[in-house]
């Protein structure tokens, strides 16, 4: 379907407010989060996996940012979530889309976000023994970490 | 998943085949940079492969939180070190989207000469380098190799008259360009891509007609169209496979729809499919720079005032993401803005970190040398990678 | 005179002549292909080690031999150390049943060719003594890779240098030389058909029991580093350097003188062994040629060559070779 089509039908199934504009920006609660991937993967037709990743609102929480694109409609999703203070743990989109995969194990090694039913959940860019989520706000940048810094 | 700890053992089944589990890189000759694949090997069939990324990460997500939109630029071009114009591209285009910055027309069309050039440059170290590792540094490889450096020479050396740096330039500045082309440039880039043109025709004859080339590139690697859409690989891995988008046509940024070029595509999804798409990427890029430099209008190369201080570009509260079709597929930039000179937090989706997630699916199957050949096809860049 | 000599003697001596000959050659034609290389690849090479660099072989002998000598500490210490010995030796070997001019080689055994081949297939027990004794998953990888490339060659290139031995009725090296005396038209390459085919399959056989690209796949550098000798350095290596590129002027001096002519050409009886050494010298640029213009294929690709296409042929053209000979010389 196309991008005016999409937008009411993702605003009619998961009674949100969808502005118009490309990218759709599409923000659900976090029970949802699959739901409305498989949504736009099946009935949007949103086939290619852009990217995934989070945003930390110090105290709001964390917000965790999908792109999903359907290339012959030239539709582009922007799936948000907010994870609400404290809450470190979010469904995976794994058994949705595969590219998720590494996206999500990079989210998990930057921020500290568990993804449920994720299925290697490790570590991708540091080392398998760091301490922390850098990317995190609460992290400072000149953090100490032996035997790096 | 596999053991880490297993990775020195032979696994003996005496009722089953023999495993052995080899490590590639991340020092090796052909990992195209630093990269590990911990490969499990039944006799020479490859039955696992285990990417192990991560040896080049530098932080540039945290790192452009702490630099300002002026400052970042320069080192944006770090992530895909090949081909930087086309990083710099992204993270510059995000930055104006939220700013709602107008780019003056002269600068668009200045950003697509560069853009294409960089094109060309990275085509040729691609061709270079997946001929080596096919070939050897001893063998036939290193003879299209040299050749292909030697046009990159010439790429490089207008770079060098323009910016005044032949790999990470710092050419983009929020609102447009930074610099504009000194004279007799045009002429030059003109001859440079005439004389491309005629060697791009001299490598393909030297490989297609090669029975070698051949049986080490076809059928190898086939990426079905939907695990290409699935995993999110993007560029000539995507075209290669069938799936006719460039987000040049499709989406088109900086002026993109006053050039008339056709986008090639490929059907099999093999080495070789994605082989044929970058050859005619390379003719189409000539193609824009010679339209290009012939419609060049005169005015201001930015929007903006020449930079004098670091923190002279605020850019108000928003978020935007901006994609460009950078060499290797899709490089994109997302920025989130509190409205200061720095970003709150900003994402490199990388072409080649995406790409790469496609080898555990494509590998399984192929024999130790296919290794190679596949992951030259899909031609990763470890800086964006890793980030 | 020389008749208290005991007969050994004359051998021993033009043994260590040949050697030492040998080794001079090797030197210098590694300088000969980086120079033809380097042009192909429109650059100069070693330039600048004395007048054109000409020097460079011998400040790589230097450089090796003042090398220090790592032993891994998991190898297998003997095996280790004699497989560059065992690889050396067949490669050597092998010129002793070369005449380089009517009467003038160390030993021109009646079964010169017999010898010839299956010395020279004796390679293959030093190449995996060096994958197996450096204990490295890559060295064993490359040597498996060996044994099955190198024995899956080597029938065809018997097969296509008995071709020769068919037409002249004879195994001993002289002779088959001397078959081609005379005139140009009798070099066994332009023997109608059957020549000008019998050449082209020794010349891929040789390519791959000789591990050229583009059959190298056991030392492809960009999978296995440097393959079986990838543990070896110093002077170690120097031997097996020295061991293949010996072989490798060996079998190149078997197709020139099974097929071009040995010292058959124009000019002085005497001026024969230049003759030789210049056909010597152009099968082995041709094999050069081929390396720095082919990429490598696959180790099955070059197994299906072997034994799917390779051997049936040259079988086939042994037959006929057979067949031609018989009813030449009135057989039928």
């Amino acid at each position: 379907m196309n991008g005016e089509q999409a937008r009411a039908s993702l605003a009619s199934t998961f009674g949100v407010d969808i502005a118009a504009g490309v990218p759709l920006v599409v923000t659900v609660a976090p029970e949802q989060w699959e739901a409305l991937a498989r949504y736009a993967r099946d009935t949007v037709g949103c086939l290619f996996f852009n990217f995934l990743t989070a945003v930390d609102w110090k105290e709001q929480g964390l917000e965790v940012v999908a792109r999903v694109d359907n290339l012959e409609e030239n539709v582009g999703l922007m799936l948000k979530t907010k994870l609400g203070p404290g809450v470190t743990s979010c469904a995976s989109l794994t058994p949705v889309y595969r590219g998720a995969d590494w996206m999500e194990r990079e989210c998990f090694d930057m921020f500290g976000i568990h993804f449920d039913h994720h299925p290697d959940l490790r570590r991708i860019l540091l080392e398998d023994g760091w301490e922390g989520h850098p990317l995190l706000k609460s992290y400072a940048v000149d953090t100490p970490h032996p035997p790096y810094r | 998943m596999l053991d880490q700890n297993k990775t020195t053992r032979v696994e003996m089944d005496w009722s089953g085949p023999e495993r052995l589990q080899m490590n590639m890189g991340p020092q090796h000759p052909s990992a195209h940079g630093v990269f590990r694949a911990i490969v499990t090997l039944e006799g020479e069939t490859v039955v696992a492969v285990d990417a192990v990324i991560g040896y080049l990460h530098r932080c540039h997500e945290k790192l452009s939180e702490t630099l300002t939109y002026a400052q970042y630029p320069s080192i944006a071009s770090k992530t895909d070190y090949v081909a930087a114009m086309t990083s710099e591209f992204a993270y510059v285009m995000a930055a104006e989207e939220i700013g709602k910055f107008e780019v003056p027309k002269r600068a668009q069309y200045l950003r697509v000469i560069v853009a294409e050039l960089q094109r060309i440059a990275s085509h040729l170290l691609w061709l270079g380098t997946w001929c080596m590792d096919m070939g050897g540094a001893l063998g036939g490889g290193a003879t299209i190799f040299l050749y292909c450096i030697r046009e990159r020479e010439l790429v490089l050396d207008l770079f060098e008259a323009l910016v005044g740096a032949r790999l990470l330039y710092g050419f983009f500045q929020v609102g447009g360009t930074r610099y504009d082309i000194p004279d007799g440039w045009a002429q030059q880039c003109r001859q440079t891509i005439d004389v491309i043109e005629s060697r791009i025709e001299e490598y393909e004859q030297m490989l297609e007609d090669n029975a070698f080339f051949l049986a080490r590139a076809k059928g190898v690697g086939i990426v079905s169209r939907e695990l290409a859409l699935d995993v999110g690989i993007a560029g000539p891995l995507l075209r290669g496979s069938g799936i006719d988008y460039d987000i040049r046509r499709n989406a088109p940024y900086s002026s993109y729809q006053d050039f008339d070029f056709t986008v090639p595509t490929e059907q099999d999804g093999d080495c070789y499919a994605r082989y044929k798409v970058r050859m005619q990427e390379f003719r189409q890029a000539v193609a824009i720079i010679r339209q290009a430099l012939d419609k060049l209008p005169a005015g201001p190369i930015s929007s903006r005032p020449a930079l004098k201080s670091v923190a002279q570009i605020r850019i108000p509260k928003g978020e935007a993401y901006a994609r460009v079709e950078g060499p290797r597929g899709e490089v994109g930039s997302y920025i989130v803005s509190d409205g200061s000179a720095k970003p709150y937090r900003m994402k490199w989706r990388g072409a080649s970190f995406s790409n790469l997630a496609i080898l555990p699916h494509i590998i399984p199957g192929h024999k130790v040398a296919d290794v190679v050949a596949i992951m030259g096809s899909v031609d990763p860049v470890f800086g964006e990678v890793d980030r | 005179m020389l008749v208290a000599l005991p007969p050994w003697v004359p051998m021993v001596i033009s043994g260590f002549v040949v050697l030492n000959v040998v080794i001079g050659l090797v030197t210098y034609i590694t300088l000969l292909e980086r120079k033809f290389a380097a042009r192909m690849q429109s650059r100069i090479g070693p330039y600048r080690v004395g007048p054109h660099g000409l020097l460079q072989p011998i400040a790589d002998a230097l450089k090796l031999m003042m090398k220090e000598d790592i032993v891994p500490t998991a190898a297998d210490r003997r095996i280790y150390n004699l497989a560059p010995i065992v690889f050396l030796i067949p490669c050597m070997l092998i010129f002793a049943t070369i005449p380089f001019a009517p009467g003038l080689g160390v030993a021109d055994l009646n079964i010169g060719i017999l010898f010839f081949l299956a010395v020279s297939s004796m390679e293959i027990v030093g190449l995996f003594m060096a994958g197996w004794g450096s204990n490295n998953k890559y060295a064993l990888l490359s040597a498996m890779r060996a044994v099955n490339q190198i024995i899956s060659y080597d029938l065809p290139f018997i097969f296509s240098a008995l071709i020769p031995v068919l037409l002249t009725g004879s195994l001993k090296l002289g002779d088959i030389a001397a078959a081609q005396q005379g005139s140009l038209l009798k070099w066994f390459v332009f023997y109608p058909v059957i020549g000008q085919l019998s050449f082209i399959m020794f010349i891929v056989a040789t390519l791959a029991a000789e591990n050229r690209v583009p059959f190298d796949i056991l030392e492809a550098e960009s999978e296995l580093v440097a393959g079986f000798r990838v543990e070896y350095s110093g002077m170690k290596f120097a031997l097996i350097q020295l061991g293949e590129y010996a072989h490798m002027i060996g079998s190149s001096f078997l197709g020139a003188l099974l097929f071009l002519g040995a010292w058959s050409g124009p000019g002085p009886e005497a001026l024969g062994p230049a003759w030789f050494l210049l056909k010597m010298v152009l099968m082995f640029l041709l094999v050069t040629w081929i390396r720095w213009s082919f990429v490598r294929i696959r180790v099955d690709q070059i197994l299906a060559l072997s034994w799917k296409a390779l051997l049936p042929a040259t079988l086939g053209l042994l037959l006929t070779t057979a067949v031609v000979v018989v009813w030449r010389t009135g057989g039928f």
